[in-house]
């Protein structure tokens, strides 16, 4: 029997239009923790879901070799078949249903069709011991927190045969203990002949279990270090992870920045459901006329619950902190008001919360400011129109008209319906939630245009983004946000990938050290 | 702050301008969308007209269509913003029958004006409308939970008001609202193809109508043209308008040859105007489309979801009074029983109007021709003897199949 469990060979995934992988190789070992690690976007999880099945065979070029023999996964149940099994970043457990329920979901403990209750606790009990919980077994899910519902997560992929167990950013939701726990029980099942595939943020768990780490980036496999001989510094990883070249992908600005117009200051917010779960800590942040100031961090850092927040409370439940503008505090307690102070937020997630997609893109353009096309709240449907067509044409929107549904749309133009609506809305803050996300590099260099033409009128802009590149590339000065609080403020003139990348692990180095609770 | 975008102008886009020219079976298979259920409509009433010899368009069976569903039409106005805004009630029928027992009550016990208990009654819906708004909208109660509390609470109420015992009959006045003709100060001319006398005013008020409509298209095809939208070829454009003011001139010649135009289809006829007119032109149907259509983009931008959804309940509430005042003075009594089933005609005929089970689709023209549809079948099945067995299943598979019809086609679309 060879040493390499896995193989995957010169693997290249395209979407229409982008190149998610690029010919990408990996190894893994028997018995081994493999950490990958690499910015978002990068392609970690797509190169998992080619190797889970989710992206089915022939869906993608290259081989799979598991086990000495070339695999061809037409879903994920054909991977587990084969012991292959894939932790998700979003856990897939029922709250309302018991530990044993979920562990055996779709692989019920039965016998032409009736379930042996008893046979399934007893199993569940085993495995639980297994991953150190000690829960009686018909506890529901949903009274467990999230550290105990990954461990769950993790007996019930030891309930099928485990040969490679892959998990997409275990710890990215736990506190430093339950982190140690999963991170330990890696260890054990190490030396049970488990191999694992991690994907995680924290350069510094990778440092301490891994022993091998692959960094992607931009879909390709930059390097492969061998980490049990040590040498593999912090810096030597995230080097890796961000080294590329700032190319002209960003239009240049002359920067006019003025006095500041919009301020937050101490803001606190707490998790919906968990009352006493503080997701935003004590952040002040403030903008300038003029100026577009990006946030930076990973995903799950705070910034689109900050930015909602601030935003007619529309996440969690707000605690306490001020909003300023021109220096005298504003009242943004509901959308409606925040908007007539002349604050707009643009969604992440145009689809969900941007758009009403079945309705036409003049429809969409007008919502945030329907006073503004009609007369004692009567419509006019000249004006509505005249104002969609003037819009459509200073975006550059591309339709067949404004009657076209907003649902047959590109991703890049829905995006800038979205805008126009806002735009339309008249504010003076402009919060944008990774408006480029999604969306082909075209279009992106179209909406930075705009967000450039937005601050050279005069509006302060706030950009946040998970791309570094662009948040140099577009920014005047950069937040970087981790863990809900304010990690570290530069201005982009200076500043590098490294440096965000630098102070975002500071961080959550220090935290998991204990000297930040 | 003006309603100029501040952006320096771009370069228009290369597709700027006029719309490309549609092919001939896009602009068939659009029209047959759009007008399918209408064309539906006049194959049902050609069938019924065939297979019961003459009968089912003679003037007397025209008018009961309308003296008979008048209710249903005002009450499907309602379950349109209703199931618009993404919600259902099925309490309706219990509110009619509450709110006519008000009336019954306030006009035969207490010996009151019959303007006095319609007001009454209209109030009394508003609030009721309030009620179940309040705990769908801010305790977010699923509003079918609520309203079927409703329909159970409402018919109770309806018991104890009438102390389960019919109570009519009714001043004329009131009566006429459900089977009163409006006044013919005009008088009548001979009717040149027909032995009936025709009343003058009905057609005059039609031949009004009509006018104002067709100017009404004509000024918003001018719009469309000004602003570079295509627009039907002119020929369809005159073929749709005369197709348009046949339809009604020929109603109303039925009508007047009857008694002339039913108040019930006026109060019916006013109320359809003044909706589409929220529906199409006003800032609030414009909210209260978005709310159904994605709810959670609406409040984001700005739109107050709760207060929508407050409101469609409260307009409910009265117009589910407006249907029980009319039902009452129809029966010329308010009776325990009253309105049962009528919440299942409603929403049957909002759906077959095309409205959409998933919220932010439907039009008031489609609910109005919904009821309508479902009118004629009842008309046409009762004139051909068909059992009222055999009644219930048509008008369910009617049901079933305009709504899998709809479905069909805006799945082909995406």
């Amino acid at each position: 029997m060879s040493d390499v469990l896995l193989e995957m060979r010169g693997i290249t995934k395209t979407f229409p239009g982008v190149t998610a992988l690029d010919n990408v190789s990996l190894s893994v070992r028997r018995a081994e923790i493999h950490a990958l690690v690499g910015e978002n976007g990068a392609g970690k999880s797509t190169l998992m879901k080619v190797l889970s099945g989710v992206y089915p065979h022939g869906e993608y070029e290259g081989q799979i070799l598991f086990d000495g023999q070339e695999a061809q996964f037409s879903d994920i149940r054909a991977s587990e078949a084969l012991g292959i099994v894939i932790i998700h970043q979003e856990l897939a457990l029922v709250p309302q249903l018991s530990i044993t329920e979920n562990i055996f979901l779709g692989n019920e403990q039965a016998e032409r069709g009736v379930v042996n209750w008893g046979a399934a606790h007893a199993r569940a009990r085993d495995l639980l011991k297994t991953v150190g919980l000690d829960d009686t077994t018909d506890t529901p899910v949903r009274r467990l927190g999230v550290g105990k519902q990954q461990l769950v997560e993790i007996a019930k992929a030891l309930s099928k045969k485990v040969t490679l167990l892959i998990l997409d950013e275990p710890t990215a939701a736990l506190n430093e203990t339950d982190s140690q726990k999963l991170l330990g029980l890696l260890k054990t099942f190490k030396a049970q002949g488990i191999s694992s595939v991690l994907i995680s943020h924290k350069i510094k768990e990778v440092e301490s279990v891994a022993d091998t780490i692959t960094v992607i980036r931009d879909g390709k496999v930059v390097e492969s270090l061998d980490a049990t001989a040590g040498g593999v510094t912090e810096d030597r990883i995230i080097r890796g992870m961000v080294g590329r070249d700032l190319t002209h992908r960003f239009p240049d600005r002359d920067s006019n920045i003025g006095e500041v117009v919009f301020e937050v200051r101490n803001w606190n917010v707490a998790h919906p459901i968990y009352d006493d779960r503080m997701v935003i800590n004590d952040v002040s942040i403030n903008v300038r006329a003029g100026e577009v100031v990006g946030i930076a961090g990973l995903m799950g850092a705070g910034r689109t619950e900050f930015a909602m927040s601030v935003f007619g409370r529309s996440w969690g439940r707000f605690v306490s902190g001020t909003a300023l503008k021109n220096g005298h505090e504003i009242d943004v307690s509901s959308i409606p008001k925040a908007v007539h102070n002349g604050v707009a937020y643009v969604t992440e997630d145009r689809k969900t919360y941007g758009l009403v997609l079945m309705n036409d893109v003049k429809t969409n353009i007008t919502l945030a400011n329907l006073e503004g096309v009609s007369t004692n709240s009567v419509l006019s449907a000249p004006r509505e129109i005249k104002v969609a067509n003037e819009y459509r044409d200073r975006l550059s929107i591309k339709c067949s008209s404004v009657r076209q549904t907003s649902v047959n749309l590109s991703g890049g133009n829905q995006q800038k319906v979205v805008l126009a609506k806002w735009l339309f809305a008249q504010p003076d803050v402009l919060i944008l939630d990774e408006p480029t996300r999604g969306i082909d590099v075209g279009a992106k260099f179209e909406i930075y245009t705009i967000i450039n033409r937005l601050a050279s009128e005069g509006k302060a802009v706030i950009f946040i983004s998970s791309e570094l590149p662009e948040i140099l590339g577009i920014s005047d000065r950069i937040y970087v946000m981790a863990g809900g609080k304010i990690a570290a403020e530069m201005p982009a003139a200076g500043a590098s990938q490294e440096t965000i990348m630098r102070a975002i692990m500071r961080l959550g180095r220090d935290a998991s050290e204990g000297i930040v609770a | 702050m003006t309603s100029q975008p501040a952006l320096t102008p771009a370069p228009p886009p290369v597709a700027a301008g006029t719309e490309p020219s549609p092919g001939i079976v896009s602009v068939l298979r659009q029209n047959v969308r759009q007008y399918g259920m209408l064309v539906a409509l006049v194959v049902i009433v050609a069938f019924f007209q065939f297979t019961t010899g003459g009968t089912m368009l003679r003037p007397q069976n025209v008018t009961n269509v309308f003296l008979q569903n008048g209710y249903i039409i005002a009450m499907a106005l309602g379950m349109l913003l209703i199931i618009v805004s993404g919600h259902i009630d099925l309490s309706v029928g219990s509110v009619a029958a509450f709110t006519g027992a008000i009336a019954a009550v306030v006009m035969v016990n207490y010996k009151l004006d019959p303007t006095l208990a319609i007001i009454a009654a209209l109030v009394v819906g508003g609030l009721i409308g309030a009620w179940q708004g309040f705990w769908v909208a801010y305790m977010r109660i699923p509003s079918f939970i609520v309203t079927l509390s409703g329909m159970l609470l409402f018919r109770g109420l309806t018991l104890f008001m009438l102390e389960g015992q019919p109570v009519g009959p009714f001043p004329q006045s009131f009566r006429s609202i459900a089977s009163g003709f409006i006044p013919e100060p005009l008088g009548s001319i001979i009717d040149p193809f027909g032995a009936d006398p025709l009343k003058v005013t009905t057609l005059l008020l039609a031949a009004l109508l009509c006018v104002g409509l067709v100017m009404l298209d004509l000024r918003s095809r001018r719009d469309q043209v000004k602003y570079g939208f295509r627009v039907t070829p002119f020929g369809q454009f005159v073929a749709k308008n005369v197709i348009l003011v046949v339809a009604i001139m020929y109603l109303a010649y039925r009508l007047s040859a009857f008694f002339g135009l039913p108040v019930v289809l006026a109060i019916v006829g006013v109320l359809i105007a003044f909706y589409m007119f929220i529906t199409t032109r006003t800032v609030l149907g414009r909210r209260i489309y978005a709310v159904g259509g994605n709810a959670k983009a609406a409040t984001l931008s700005g739109v107050k979801t709760k207060q929508m959804v407050f409101f469609t309940f409260v307009n409910m509430g009265v117009l589910s009074a407006v249907g029980g005042l009319i039902s009452t003075a129809r029966f010329n009594s308010a009776t325990p029983k009253a309105g049962d089933g009528f919440e299942l005609d409603v929403i049957a005929a909002t759906f077959v109007g095309g409205a959409s089970a998933y919220g932010g689709v439907g039009t008031v023209a489609g609910a109005v021709i919904g009821a309508l549809v479902l009118g004629v079948l009842n008309i046409g099945m009762g004139l051909m003897g068909i059992g009222i067995d055999y009644q219930f299943a048509i008008k369910a598979l009617v049901l079933l199949g305009a709504v899998f019809v709809d479905v069909r086609g805006k799945n082909k679309d995406s």
